[in-house]
């Protein structure tokens, strides 16, 4: 489907997106990155990590009000027969798995920090998927 | 008060990329896919975030702790392993076929599409099994 390029509302999602993981770093000290959350729900809930299921809750609530609110904004659907769906969404949690990050930990706050391997893993993940989509779209 | 203070966080993370648009997977394809329709938003998104974040990170460098907890727990690996790389290239395959990262895949469980429940799904049942490995 055809997307309009759309500068304004990106850059002011990419400032709430911002101002969140500056946030969380500058009051608590810890980094957003939501395959390290989700990844998380895997293991014994310890008082440490109420914070991280937390932080989903709220992700799902933004969804919920904007589903009540203004449900045109969540449009999108996945055009994928449902065995490439479950071969994509594997591929995507072993790889954070793996990488121990995804777009938001490793691509916004660790390239931020200038952390090489955030750096390796963000050109590698965003030149994978160029020539993926290229060649599947 | 930090849990009340993670779910706002967390909102207002969710509310960025939902009025960015990164939750919908034809906007994030479009800009992976070169061609006439070709939808530059997602660089946008990316470094107006990454600015901001690097406010954080020059504010962190000064400081020995962060303004309410003990210490920043923060990754202290440095090493570019082949972990590392089967991973991103892993996690590239499955975004440049979907469109979806962990982030949008989680808001989008609540507009109830059949489709996402079963991408998260997948999601998750790809880390238990990284988690065997």
């Amino acid at each position: 489907m055809v997307t309009e390029f759309t500068p304004l509302s990106a850059a002011l999602g990419g400032a709430l997106i911002g101002i969140s993981c500056a946030l969380l770093l500058v009051l608590f000290g810890k980094v957003a990155g939501i395959s390290g959350l989700v990844k998380s729900l895997f293991t014994p809930l310890k008082p440490d990590n109420v914070w991280k299921v937390c932080f989903i809750t709220g992700l799902l609530i933004a969804g919920v009000a904007t589903s009540l609110i203004a449900p045109e904004l969540l449009e999108g659907e996945l055009s994928l027969p449902p065995w490439l769906i479950i071969i994509a969404g594997l591929l995507v949690g072993v790889g954070t798995s793996f990488a121990n990050g995804c777009t938001s930990g490793h691509g916004v706050c660790g390239m931020s920090r200038f952390s090489t391997r955030s750096w390796v893993s963000t050109c590698v993940f965003m030149l994978v998927a160029v020539i993926t989509a290229n060649l599947v779209g | 008060m930090k849990a009340i203070t993670s779910v706002f966080l967390g909102f207002i993370f969710g509310l960025g990329l939902i009025i960015s648009g990164m939750t919908n997977p034809d906007k994030v394809l479009n800009f992976l896919t070169f061609g006439e329709s070709w939808d530059g938003s997602l660089i946008i998104v990316m470094a107006v975030a990454m600015g901001i974040m690097m406010l954080a990170w020059f504010w962190v460098s000064k400081k020995d702790t962060p303004l309410f907890g003990e210490a920043f727990s923060l990754s202290n690996l440095k090493n570019v392993d082949r972990r590392l790389i089967t991973g991103s290239v892993l996690f590239g395959l499955g975004w440049g076929l979907s469109g979806i990262c962990p982030g949008p895949g989680l808001v989008q469980l609540v507009s109830f599409k059949m489709e996402f429940w079963l991408f998260f799904a997948s999601v998750l049942g790809g880390m238990w099994v990284a988690k065997k490995i």
